[in-house]
């Protein structure tokens, strides 16, 4: 069994990057087998965002050292944004969110206030 | 989306819509075609796209236009999109468990991938979305979370439907609990059970103001 990093990533890190830094930076550390714990979480946008460049990145011709894809878990925003805040596309910050290679990480529970996984050393 | 881009999506959501392009999103397998097959079926007596137990089926967004929902005195025409399962990983060794040979599932796995980026790029063109969940899973799924998240942020209309209420084990309570804050309607699609009420959510929810 190996030992896997996980990496506890402060908001003030994620703050200072861009978008396309935050992925890329997540995509860097997961596809290096590290999980990460962001204390403030991706913007829906940058969810899917995240997923369109995990998509790009799986690996589909089963290489011994395959990417299949990522495990991401994050509690949501409390309620829905409010008329002015749709009209000034004010956008509320994500809440903690755990990311890890989908052949690592695994979600066993999760509901409005617990996130249980469990991380698979190979 | 800009500012006057924002506010016209929050007028037109109070003005309604008289012809719209509705998205049928969720996880793979949770019966986003069968839906689709029954909306056509029901209003054009013609289907969308092929059903399987293998997981990404649909690997094309597959669309069907000028579909009129009838609802009593109310009516909506719609251009349904049947968008590909959106997953956050895709192994091919999923797909040979269920009988596929490896060059089929690597293929399969292969489309499978370039399905859920097209599924999100349709986000960006479409005016509402029906979100199907099946209710007998767990619907607390970052999946789920995360198409929410977008339809929120951009201000579409959405409808919850929790899917295969005929199986047991089916607990669409669990939706409705985990996604409160939006008007989830129990269904099959697959038997056609309360699908008229899914009807008349999707007159209310994706035409407000739309009278025949």
């Amino acid at each position: 069994m190996t030992d896997v990093k996980v990496n506890l990533v402060s908001s003030q890190k994620l703050e200072s990057m861009s978008a396309e830094e935050k992925i890329s930076y997540i995509l860097r550390e997961v596809k290096q087998g590290e999980v990460l714990v962001l204390e403030r979480g991706l913007t829906p946008q940058e969810q899917s965002q995240l997923i369109e460049r995990t998509m790009e990145s799986i690996d589909t011709d089963g290489k011994k050292h395959k990417f299949i894809g990522i495990e991401m878990e994050g509690y949501r925003d409390d309620g829905r944004p409010t008329w002015l805040q749709k009209v000034l596309g004010v956008i509320r910050p994500p809440r903690m969110t755990v990311i890890g290679p989908a052949d690592k990480l695994k979600t066993i529970h999760k509901d409005n206030d617990v996130i249980q996984t469990i991380i698979l050393g190979k | 989306m800009g500012f006057f881009g924002r506010l016209k999506a929050v007028f037109q959501s109070i003005l309604g819509k008289k012809h719209v392009r509705i998205g049928i999103y969720g996880p793979p397998n949770a019966g986003k075609t069968t839906l689709a097959n029954r909306i056509a079926r029901d209003f054009s007596g013609d289907v969308v796209g092929s059903v399987s137990e293998i997981p990404h089926e649909t690997r094309r967004a597959q669309r069907k236009d000028n579909v009129v929902i009838q609802n009593g005195a109310s009516s909506l025409t719609i251009d349904i999109i049947d968008t590909p399962g959106i997953a956050t990983k895709v192994d091919f060794h999923d797909f040979m468990e269920h009988g596929m040979n490896e060059e089929d599932s690597k293929r399969r796995a292969k489309e499978a991938t370039e399905g859920v980026i097209e599924a999100i790029r349709w986000l960006d063109n479409v005016d509402g979305v029906i979100l199907l969940m099946d209710s007998t899973r767990n619907p607390f799924t970052q999946v789920n979370v995360t198409i929410i998240g977008n339809l929120e942020a951009r201000d579409l209309p959405v409808l919850i439907a929790a899917n295969k209420i005929d199986l047991d084990g089916s607990t669409p309570a669990t939706i409705k609990s985990a996604f409160s804050q939006h008007e989830v309607i129990p269904i099959s699609a697959l038997t056609g059970y309360n699908i008229d009420t899914l009807y008349e959510g999707m007159v209310k929810v994706f035409g407000k103001g739309r009278r025949k």
